[in-house]
């Protein structure tokens, strides 16, 4: 049995180390179980959710999941789609990443529904019209799309159908992120959403994302396993991210610069930008800073050649993400409707005041557990199958030569 | 030795299997329903055994999507006569009509997630005669 | 108001009209019931689409401080009028001021039952809908309590069942995990009464600034303001025609 898994020495397979993180991811998720069964029997009344904050920490981390889990196929579609050995090489991980991220994410989102043992009727009642509903074929098509390129990726004897499953699950992925971006834009009601930018903004927050959450992933495979990276593939990787990254924080400008030239959307931008207490705070120093200006200095500062600054730069990202979509879903929620414009509101229903939101451990827990889920599925295949990327250096330099 | 211990224990485990099922058949009586009010069910008895989630499933998306609103298998109706007349509910205790079978056959209900349990009228039907109108409580029996 | 809370229910009622009682029936609650008696439909009658429900609100006469209708509301659908953050509210008295000229107004909110519901357009299941006759409704046997459609609704109008509950009124099923909101009182309205508890309780107070019909028989009261004189939807903006209207904003 030991012989079957893949590391490069058998003294490098660490079952020790190999048994303790699945130990760990599986006591997050039982925790996780614990809140789901918990929340099942009380209700939402356990959490910090109410009729004014619908979706809340959960969801926070469940979108995340999704918006990176069809990011991190980039790295398989640059290498098949556009034929990259670097990516090539990265290809299995990054549609296993995928994978699992999905599957994490979505259990999120279903243990946070108020029945969550319909979840058949969800499979079997769809009105088409709403994104929600397009949304649960897409997801659905994104594991079978790229669990069949996997197998192509894998499987010697169907490597040529990698290109065309690559680009399949290419074009699959960029559809998934529209809907899931479309998810708020086509909220109509609010001020913080309503905008069709949400759609090119998530797919390009999950190029970034879904790179970043890559290159935490490989780095710390390679630490474990010891392996050196070469610091050209690296170099490759980090610049990427730059870009992803350089161009998230563009849309994001674009999106409140719009905001700021419609009058009817100042008092919003005001919140989220200048006065809404956390928001602007989560904003400013997480999203912009932390996710998004710190790790750009990190890549192009004199010590990003050490592989421990791209691995905390990419690091960086996968938190100023979590803090973009704490932002996005919940700021966006917090700042009340506005039913009659002119008018300043009030009413027992928490009519024209800011929306407080203080999440539970509850809350934390199930979103913890999609984390879980996508690190145990992670670990599991890795452990199993041929997913460390490994690269041809002879192959490589030619590749890496400058054109 | 081991394989002796072995080939014992997987014996014991199969012999298990096949007696389980056998001892709670053996252990629980079948439910006894208290007989409804009025004459007769809507349906035969038979075919409500067999069917009733069928009618009721019917009617439901009769009443909730088109407003279609007849009696004859409204799930209403079948609390308002099978309504214990100990706990005056279908469903509150394991004896209760609904549950009596449905704990025996381990089927789990989510009807009364929304549905109420209790008829209409909070005192029992033969201390307020049906048709009088001037008896007819509030269903809270709270005045604000 | 008291006198109005005497409601027979629906079985009761149904038989007293089938058996020509009506007499018992006006001493009780008098135009209404005339009226309903005119345009009921047969219980097996399905929901028509030539009909749609709509309510007219009238702020000018709307009282500052009564909060009849939403006490009302509470007592018909058994919500338990408790207005915590994760509580129920089917309709809410909202005060408003206008910010230049600091004029205060008060006026009822509830789900305004668009003709082109948000809630409807983007719940994945088809739980959320719209009856033929225009009501908005959740179908909570399929509502998987996703909350999306509380996220798409621009009047706040729905609440989504943080508790599990007990004891509900028979005629208005609601359970733990589910988004519900006004229902244009459609157990009265199937009743053949054609009134909602609200309007019942605001004409009974005296206000009478709430009126209930349907918006396309040219001779109903709603349809006739409709047609004389200027009403305003909220957030019209967004071209959902609604079927709840106000006067006097």
């Amino acid at each position: 049995m030991l012989s079957q898994q893949y590391c490069l020495e058998a003294r490098e397979c660490k079952p020790a180390l190999f048994w303790t993180l699945m130990g760990a991811g599986g006591l997050v998720l039982l925790g996780t179980l614990y809140a789901f069964f918990t929340l099942e029997h009380h209700g939402h009344v356990l959490t910090g959710m109410d009729n004014q904050i619908v979706w809340g920490l959960p969801h926070v981390f469940a979108v995340f999941l999704i918006v990176a889990a069809s990011g991190v196929l980039n790295v398989a579609s640059i290498g098949s789609v556009f034929g990259k050995r670097l990516y090539k090489a990265r290809a299995p991980l990054s549609g296993l990443l995928a994978i699992a991220m999905l599957a994490g994410g979505l259990a999120v989102l279903v243990l946070d529904l108020g029945r969550p043992e319909r979840l058949i009727v969800a499979m079997t009642h769809y009105n088409f019209k709403s994104i929600f509903a397009l949304n649960m074929i897409f997801y659905t098509g994104f594991f079978a799309i790229v669990g069949l390129y996997l197998i192509t990726l894998m499987d010697r004897s169907l490597n040529p159908w990698s290109k065309p499953m690559g680009m399949l699950a290419f074009l699959w992925r960029i559809a998934l992120t529209t809907a899931t971006g479309s998810i708020f834009g086509f909220i109509v009601a609010r001020a913080g959403f309503n905008s069709a930018l949400y759609a090119p903004l998530f797919v390009i927050y999950s190029f970034a994302y879904g790179l970043a959450v890559f290159i935490v992933v490989q780095s710390v495979m390679y630490k474990w396993n010891e392996i050196q990276v070469d610091p050209r593939i690296l170099a490759r990787l980090k610049n990427l991210l730059a870009i992803f990254v350089a161009a998230s924080l563009y849309f994001t400008a674009v999106l409140h610069l719009t905001n700021l030239y419609y009058a009817k959307q100042w008092e919003f931008e005001r919140f989220i930008l200048l006065e809404g207490g956390i928001y602007p705070l989560l904003f400013w120093g997480g999203q912009v800073f932390l996710g998004g200006i710190l790790p750009l200095i990190l890549i192009f500062s004199p010590i990003s050649r050490h592989p421990a600054t791209v691995f905390l730069a990419a690091l960086l990202v996968v938190l100023g993400g979590h803090f973009q979509m704490y932002v996005t879903i919940i700021g966006g929620q917090a700042f009340p409707l506005d039913l009659f414009p002119g008018y300043a509101e009030s009413s027992t229903f928490y009519d024209g005041v800011v929306h407080p939101y203080t999440p539970t451990i509850w809350e934390l827990l199930l979103g913890l557990g999609g984390i879980a889920i996508a690190f145990l599925i992670t670990t599991a295949a890795v452990r199993v199958l041929r997913f460390m990327p490994q690269d041809d250096l002879k192959e490589l330099e030619l590749e890496l030569k400058p054109h | 030795m081991r394989e002796i211990i072995r080939a014992w224990g997987l014996t014991a485990l199969l012999a298990g299997l096949l007696l389980a099922p056998a001892g709670v058949m053996a252990g629980v009586e079948k439910p006894v329903l208290e007989r409804g009010k009025g004459e007769r069910c809507v349906e035969d008895t038979e075919y409500m055994r067999r069917y009733h989630m069928q009618l009721l499933k019917h009617h439901r998306d009769d009443t909730m999507r088109r407003g279609i609103r007849t009696t004859k298998h409204s799930l209403k109706g079948c609390v308002e006569c099978h309504a214990s007349s100990k706990t005056g509910s279908v469903a509150s205790s394991k004896e209760d009509f609904c549950m009596a079978c449905h704990v025996y056959a381990s089927v789990k209900l989510d009807c009364w997630d929304c549905h109420a349990t209790k008829p209409m009228k909070k005192t029992t039907p033969a201390a307020m005669p049906r048709l009088s109108p001037l008896t007819v409580g509030l269903p809270g029996g709270q005045q604000p | 108001m008291s006198d109005l809370q005497q409601k027979p229910v629906n079985e009761e009622r149904r038989t007293l009209l089938k058996a020509g009682a009506v007499a018992t029936g006006t001493a009780l609650a008098p135009g209404v019931l005339l009226f309903g008696a005119a345009q009921a439909r047969a219980p097996e009658e399905p929901a028509s689409d030539k009909v749609r429900w709509g309510m007219i609100i009238d702020v000018n006469k709307c009282a500052d401080g009564c909060n009849d209708c939403v006490t009302a509301c509470n007592e018909e659908n058994g919500l338990s009028g408790a207005t915590g953050p994760q509580d129920s509210q089917w309709i809410r008295k909202l005060n408003i001021r206008h910010l230049k000229t600091g004029v205060e107004t008060s006026l009822p909110m509830l789900c305004v039952h668009c003709e082109h519901p948000p809630c409807v357009d983007v719940c994945p299941t088809g739980a959320s809908m719209k009856r033929a006759d225009g009501i908005v409704l959740v179908d909570r046997h399929i509502c998987i309590g996703c909350r999306y459609c509380m996220m798409a609704c621009p009047y706040k109008a729905r609440s989504f069942v943080h508790e599990p509950l007990t004891d509900q009124n028979p005629e208005v099923p609601r359970g733990k995990g589910c988004v519900e909101s006004c229902t244009f009182c459609v157990q009265k309205v199937d009743r053949g009464e054609n009134t909602t508890a609200c309007v019942e309780a605001c004409n009974a107070a005296g206000h009478k600034a709430m009126i209930f019909g349907d918006m396309n028989d040219p001779t109903s009261e709603i349809a006739q303001i409709l047609k004389t004189q200027k009403t305003t939807e909220i957030r019209a903006d967004l071209g959902l025609n609604t079927g709840v209207r106000y006067q006097g904003i």
